[in-house]
């Protein structure tokens, strides 16, 4: 038989018939918690906070721009300054965000095997990834734009007119950063294999986002607000009709929204926005189509990593003995498993700026000085003591929280050796707790020395803060294996889930509790050292009594729940 | 070795399971046979103690697994049909965590890790992390970390699938040797010349229920005696032939 000439080619499919899965994986994933019991409070729960979420913000920023609105001459100026603000720092997070998500939609998703051997036009299938990037990366910042647009609609009364202005200013704002995230990806996997990029990225991103946290912090904006800090009126509004960024689509943003709102619709940042965006996606494509291939191919190739099987690790081993070989290979492997993923341990970066920012602002709080007697200087280490609180909890929710949920894949080989859950669990609490508890510790230390307060407050804190670290540890691995997510590709994703909501409500009602029970005591200590009224000694003790069974509830209650959750878990 | 007494798995109104009756003694290589969704994974699960069957029981050397979990599956070895394992740590890391879930550990435990790493030639990637590893590289490996701690029964759901030949022959070696010593292998897989070729006995599962169960010989002895060729052509009676006649017909279209 001859053979043929050529291969008539087969139509590529369309971008709608390649995002089809991804929108039917959405649809059926809602029919399916329809459909269970806890599907349907699920979803009123998230919505109810969601809704109180908007109407705080929309609450707070109505005021604030009621109050810019009757302020003459430079009130529009101050609106049209803050929301350029809002927008350049949702900039640079989509801008980030967007290099992450393209690194995984472009190069490490699952369904690329089948959509790369497939017939599928290089046009089709960037656009299909980029829109899904931008989807994944947008979606956050959309939620927060929502109140923030609704809020100067609003007071400014834009109208109905105003929000098609707004969806044809916000649409082009976020397709400028997906594309040109999703080219810079495509430009370092080129350079570097997509797996060590990865690495790279998450490293870089949290260095840049940690950075910005220290330098805004360190420039210390509060002393900007002070009036003496302005030479006149003039100078003041002069800085604030220059515009902050005039190059970054966030400004265009704030110049086409506010010329509509105050004055007449200015089309020029339209113009740029639409063709900025336009140009970016040119651009983007014309490099994908250049160097996809090539990319993607590099991508599949991982980066050979090898154990170290130094004197570190034998030592770790030798000091964890005594905890038999049940449980030190529990923890070993822990340690193991969170220090060799990058985008793991990376989060101590954040962490380490999160505990300089903290005590950063201790240290500048202004309770030195005539008037600010005994009372004000121990009464702000006490409730700041709830602030440390709520630092811990975000941590427990990075690290402790999704451990349960981690292990996903690898359950069958728990589940079908001899270990109880129990001990699982308990490996996990102690090997998350004791450098939480280090931490905490040391923040609280180090803020109450700098605050210099009384004994009593000192002892106070440090035992609240230590037993606060064990309730909300407790909590943290509890209720992420009463609400696992075992299907999660990334433990960065598992704290974002409903779960995770979840958990930091739990966390700020009991930080709450234990601050509301302890206010009498030590209320009635310091009245007695400031005043010299005498304290009740049942006061006391009732009130620390109840704190603590509180915390141990928290610890034990929930990892009581999940032991049982485990043991009946199915796979 | 292993007693299943009634043994059935519901998922709301599909009974992937019914009312299994099963007993492998020691010393037997057990074949588990049936199409795809057949029962066979499900019921592997059950007994390594990762699924709670709706009704039956359980025995792994007399001791039910639902009562007694920690002692049963101290008894057992699982090797499951996906290979995943913790991609952050290396192969040896992989072996020693999984001796340490059986509380072994020492020089003997070290030892017999490199002798095993090394009969899977495995033992220059010992050192290199698991997310690395190909996919039968991964398969060896569980199938070496589940014969670590000598376990009395090992169960095993498609053994072969990614492995390469000389592994394949080192498996069916390795299987038929420690059956010989006395250990119990309950294997389930949809390769007929795989169990044709190492199983003592087989069974046929088919909608959750076993449909035939003998040795080889008496499987196709039955199957000559119902009109069918060997173990090929009894298996698809047994188990819906239709599908196979359809093919030719869906090919030929």
């Amino acid at each position: 038989m001859p053979e043929m000439a050529s291969a008539p080619s087969l139509p590529s499919p369309t971008l709608a018939h390649v995002l089809s899965p991804k929108v039917r994986t959405v649809r059926n994933r809602s029919r399916a918690d329809d459909s269970e019991r806890s599907g349907a409070w699920r979803w009123t729960l998230l919505a109810l906070i969601g809704a109180a979420f908007w109407a705080g913000v929309m609450l707070v920023l109505v005021r604030l721009l009621r109050y810019f609105k009757n302020t003459p001459e430079i009130g529009a100026l101050l609106a049209g300054k803050l929301l350029g603000l809002v927008f350049l720092s949702f900039f640079a997070i989509l801008l980030l965000s967007n290099i992450i998500t393209a690194l995984s939609s472009f190069f490490l998703a699952r369904d690329l095997d089948m959509l790369v051997s497939a017939p599928v036009d290089w046009l089709t299938l960037y656009g299909a990834k980029l829109l899904e990037t931008l989807v994944h990366s947008s979606w956050m910042v959309v939620l927060m734009a929502v109140p923030i647009l609704a809020a100067y609609g609003y007071v400014y009364e834009g109208g109905a007119g105003f929000v098609l202005l707004a969806l044809g200013t916000t649409l082009p704002y976020l397709i400028i950063p997906a594309a040109v995230g999703a080219a810079l990806t495509l430009l370092l996997v080129n350079i570097f294999p997509a797996r060590r990029t990865r690495d790279l990225l998450s490293v870089v991103a949290i260095l840049a986002v940690g950075a910005l946290v220290l330098l805004f912090r360190l420039l210390r904006p509060e002393q900007l607000a002070r009036p003496e800090g302005l030479r006149s009126l003039v100078d003041f509004i002069a800085l604030l009709r220059t515009p902050t960024s005039p190059f970054l689509p966030s400004d265009w943003v704030q110049r086409a929204i506010m010329s509509a709102l105050t004055d007449r619709l200015d089309v020029l940042p339209l113009y740029l926005l639409w063709s900025t965006a336009a140009a970016a996606v040119v651009v983007g494509a014309m490099l994908h189509r250049a160097l996809y291939a090539g990319g993607f191919s590099k991508a599949q190739e991982s980066a050979q990593q090898w154990a170290r099987t130094g004197m570190l690790p034998r030592l770790g081993r030798a000091a964890l003995a005594p905890l038999g070989i049940l449980r030190r290979e529990l923890v070993c492997k822990e340690v193991r498993v969170f220090f060799r993923d990058t985008t793991q341990w990376s989060q101590l970066i954040l962490l380490a700026v999160l505990v300089v920012v903290y005590v950063f602002n201790v240290k500048f709080l202004p309770l030195r000085g005539q008037g600010i007697g005994f009372l004000l200087v121990n009464v702000v280490p006490f409730l700041n003591l709830g602030l440390s609180g709520f630092v811990l909890a975000s941590i427990a929710a990075r690290f402790i929280f999704p451990s349960v949920s981690v292990e996903g894949r690898t359950l069958w080989l728990l589940k079908s050796s001899p270990l109880p859950m129990r001990e699982l669990l308990w490996s996990k609490y102690w090997t998350g707790t004791l450098p939480l508890l280090a931490l905490a510790l040391l923040i609280v230390g180090v803020t109450d020395g700098l605050l210099k307060v009384s004994p009593f407050i000192y002892a106070v804190s440090v035992f609240t803060i230590a037993f606060l670290t064990f309730a909300v540890a407790g909590l943290a691995l509890g209720l992420g294996a009463i609400f696992p997510r075992y299907e999660s590709e990334s433990a960065a994703q598992i704290p974002t889930s409903f779960g995770g909501l979840v958990f930091m409500l739990s966390s700020a009602v009991l930080i709450g509790a234990v601050v509301l029970l302890e206010a009498r005591p030590v209320y009635s200590y310091l009245s007695q050292e400031a005043f010299g009224t005498v304290a009740d000694p049942t006061d006391m003790v009732v009130g620390f009594a109840l704190a603590l069974a509180v915390c141990l509830a928290g610890t034990f209650v929930p990892l009581t729940v999940a032991v049982r959750r485990l043991e009946r878990l199915e796979l | 070795m292993i007693q299943l007494t009634g043994l059935t798995k519901r998922y709301g109104s599909f009974t992937a399971v019914d009312a299994l009756d099963l007993e492998v003694p020691a010393g037997q290589l057990f074949g588990f046979l049936g199409p795809n969704g057949a029962g066979k994974t499900t019921t592997l699960r059950m007994i390594a103690g990762i699924l709670r069957p709706s009704g039956g029981t359980v025995r792994i050397g007399g001791i039910d697994i639902t009562a007694n979990p920690a002692a049963a599956k101290a008894k057992l070895g699982y090797i499951p049909d996906r290979p995943f394992i913790y991609e952050k740590l290396s192969g040896a890391e992989f072996l020693r965590f999984v001796a340490g879930l059986y509380s072994q550990d020492g020089a003997a435990m070290e030892r017999r890790m490199d002798e095993l790493l090394a009969l899977f030639d495995l033992a220059e990637w010992k050192h290199e992390l698991v997310e690395s590893y190909s996919h039968g590289m991964r398969q060896k490996l569980i199938i070496a970390s589940a014969f670590l701690h000598r376990p009395d029964v090992i169960v095993v759901d498609e053994p072969m699938v990614g492995l390469d030949p000389k592994a394949a022959r080192i498996l069916k070696d390795l299987f038929r040797e420690y059956t010989r010593r006395g250990h119990t292998i309950l294997m389930s897989t949809h390769t007929l010349e795989v169990a044709e070729d190492v199983c003592d006995r087989i069974a046929i599962i088919q909608g959750g229920r076993i449909r035939a169960s003998g040795t080889v010989t008496e499987l196709v002895t039955s199957a000559e005696a119902s009109g069918q060729r060997g173990l090929e052509g009894y298996f698809l009676q047994l188990t819906g032939e239709r599908a196979a006649r359809e093919l030719v017909e869906v090919l030929d279209a």
